[in-house]
């Protein structure tokens, strides 16, 4: 069984946001960059599969639609354990762009379980694990909890809203994955961090694919109201401003 | 009951909008997508159509009616008792395209978030996920949505002649306008082969308030010091109808169920009223509830971050204020 785990490079979530040439670009200046979060358990979760002996997984390979500068965040990846990694050349514009290069690298190469995470910590698009399931014309399941594998199959838990559901998928499938999938991200052991630097990270060429939308311009949220403190001697002040002010009781 | 109606204006543009049931029965989030649906409608000279899929009767469907939809169309086959995203994305897209609907809307929750990015590469059209407002212009579409998990916002335009959206939940104000809908029903033409995902166990939260549709929402951290002080929380959560909520530490630590974990990589819920006791504020966990209209700190340190981000606060224990607080507001509660 061979698996391919999307993965996003994104802004370290304590960054502070701003925007330059005049509020439509990310000012990347200074940022730390990451493996999304949900992307790094799906990374973990994928690890856990590999290590198990009853579970025939032969590989691990990451994906990245990004430039260069994404290739640190890949490498800690491979760190992480995963044993191969390609690279998209391609500046994206929207989750569109991002899933439709994906889904060509996939019909060149087989893969049977595709991870993605639910969302990405920077644009919150949610996007590009279902868009590239369509690409695909292969099921996928959404808000996977726990992915488990049993003489073969494939055994998901996804959460509903407002409960939980156990189901089955053949292969080929693309899971989208949330918190529960694993409990604690990887974090890469020096022995991991020197081999990730002979692992092979494949450049391909980007498709034809233009993004459906575009950003006109971004926006930072104006400077909030100071906290109103009431003395902890005087609750039934905060209940009346609760029911007269905030009219929220 | 039989519903006539005279439609002058041009159905082929309509706003098309997915209206999940919960054993067949609808909800508020799905009320507030209707009311969003047929404010865009309007913007755009249209009709709002609300898609059903799933046994609800005709009276419960009427009450889309009520926000605005000027046409219901009901779907039943056996087939589509599960979720299966494939067919469903299937199903909806036969709808779209027989419409002619220029905007397709779902919600931003897990059903809203598996079949939106699907029907955008079904129907090529450009999609904007989680919004929170009308758009600011439909020709060609332009929404403002959040980024970066609240901290900032960005405006998104559609570049295709059709457009998905995803509305987050308690963001919109419901409109009653009291339309009478037409209820029409849709056979699907689909292939059984399609659904590749096969359920074998659901298993629904009954009694207890949802987590992401609760109004109030009272949240502890970890310096509630231990699981076994939870019960003023839940005491005060239960006089108010609402839900428990917690931060990370608290549910890795295993003091409460993950279900109730707030933040980044938890639940995102926008209620109205927040109560984060004990809670510090982790940038994470703001992430989750950032969108709450009114938050309440409660917190010995007087400079944790959670009072940057609240409306409301007191410094002190909450051992010793969540007594007080409960009795204070059963007092205003009884008169």
């Amino acid at each position: 069984m061979k698996i391919l785990v999307c993965i996003s490079n994104v802004p370290d979530t304590t960054t502070k946001v701003r925007f330059t040439d005049e509020n439509t670009k990310f000012d990347s200046a200074g940022i730390q960059w990451i493996i999304n979060p949900w992307d790094e358990l799906a990374i973990t979760r994928a690890l856990e599969l590999k290590e198990d002996p009853n579970i025939p997984v032969d590989s691990i390979t990451i994906i990245t639609v990004g430039p260069i500068m994404a290739e640190p965040t890949m490498r800690k990846a491979l760190a992480m354990g995963a044993d191969d990694a390609i690279r998209i050349e391609c500046e994206p514009l929207d989750a569109y762009q991002v899933a439709g290069q994906i889904a060509e690298v996939i019909k060149q190469k087989d893969f049977d379980i595709i991870l993605c995470g639910i969302e990405s910590s920077d644009y919150n698009g949610s996007a590009v694990g279902g868009m590239l399931s369509e690409f695909l014309g292969i099921p996928s399941v959404s808000a996977v909890s726990t992915l488990e594998i049993e003489n073969g199959d494939i055994h998901i838990s996804r959460d509903i809203d407002g409960g939980k559901e156990l189901l089955s998928v053949p292969v080929p499938f693309v899971g989208i994955v949330q918190k529960g999938i694993a409990k604690e991200p990887r974090i890469p052991a020096m022995r991991g961090i020197m081999m990730a630097r002979k692992k092979p990270l494949e450049v391909v060429a980007a498709a034809d694919i233009k993004p459906l939308t575009s950003t006109v311009k971004f926006e930072t949220p104006p400077p909030k109201e100071p906290c109103k403190l009431v003395d902890a001697e005087e609750v039934g002040q905060l209940v009346k401003l609760l029911q007269n002010e905030a009219k929220v009781l | 009951m039989i519903f006539y109606f005279e439609n002058h204006k041009n159905y082929n543009m309509s706003v098309l909008v997915y209206t999940e049931n919960w054993d067949g029965k609808f909800k508020k989030l799905s009320y507030e997508l209707v009311s969003y649906a047929s404010k865009v409608a309007e913007m755009m000279g249209s009709n709002a159509t609300a898609v059903s899929i799933g046994k609800v009767g005709h009276e419960e469907l009427k009450k889309l009616g009520d926000y605005g939809a000027t046409k219901i169309i009901e779907v039943s086959n056996d087939s589509l008792a599960q979720l299966d995203n494939h067919a469903y994305t299937q199903v909806l897209a036969n709808i779209a395209e027989k419409e002619g609907s220029k905007v397709v809307l779902l919600a931003h929750n897990n059903s809203g978030k598996a079949l939106a990015p699907r029907l955008s590469v079904r129907l090529s059209a450009g999609l904007i996920s989680g919004v929170t407002a009308l758009p600011v212009a439909v020709e060609p579409l332009t929404v403002v949505k959040k980024i970066f998990s609240g901290k900032a916002f960005s405006s998104d335009r559609v570049n295709t002649s059709i457009s998905v959206l995803t509305l987050s939940q308690n963001s919109f104000e419901l409109i009653q306008s009291g339309n009478t809908a037409i209820i029409e029903s849709f056979t699907p033409d689909l292939d059984p082969a399609l659904i590749k995902t096969n359920v074998t166990q659901t298993d629904k939260q009954t009694g207890k308030i949802i987590l992401t549709d609760a109004e109030i929402v009272v949240s502890g951290g970890r310096g509630m010091k231990s699981p076994d002080n939870w019960s003023p929380l839940e005491e005060l959560a239960e006089m108010l109808g609402g839900a428990l909520a917690c931060s990370r530490p608290v549910s890795d630590e295993g003091w409460r169920p993950h279900e109730e974990h707030t933040g980044q990589t938890g639940k995102i819920i926008a209620p109205n009223l927040y109560f984060a006791v004990g809670i510090s504020g982790a940038i994470q966990h703001l992430a989750g509830v950032s969108s709450s209209k009114c938050i309440v700190a409660i917190n010995t340190d007087k400079d944790a971050p959670i009072f940057e981000a609240a409306d409301y606060g007191i410094i002190g224990d909450a051992q010793k204020v969540l007594p007080v607080l409960i009795k204070e507001i059963q007092a205003v509660k009884s008169q």
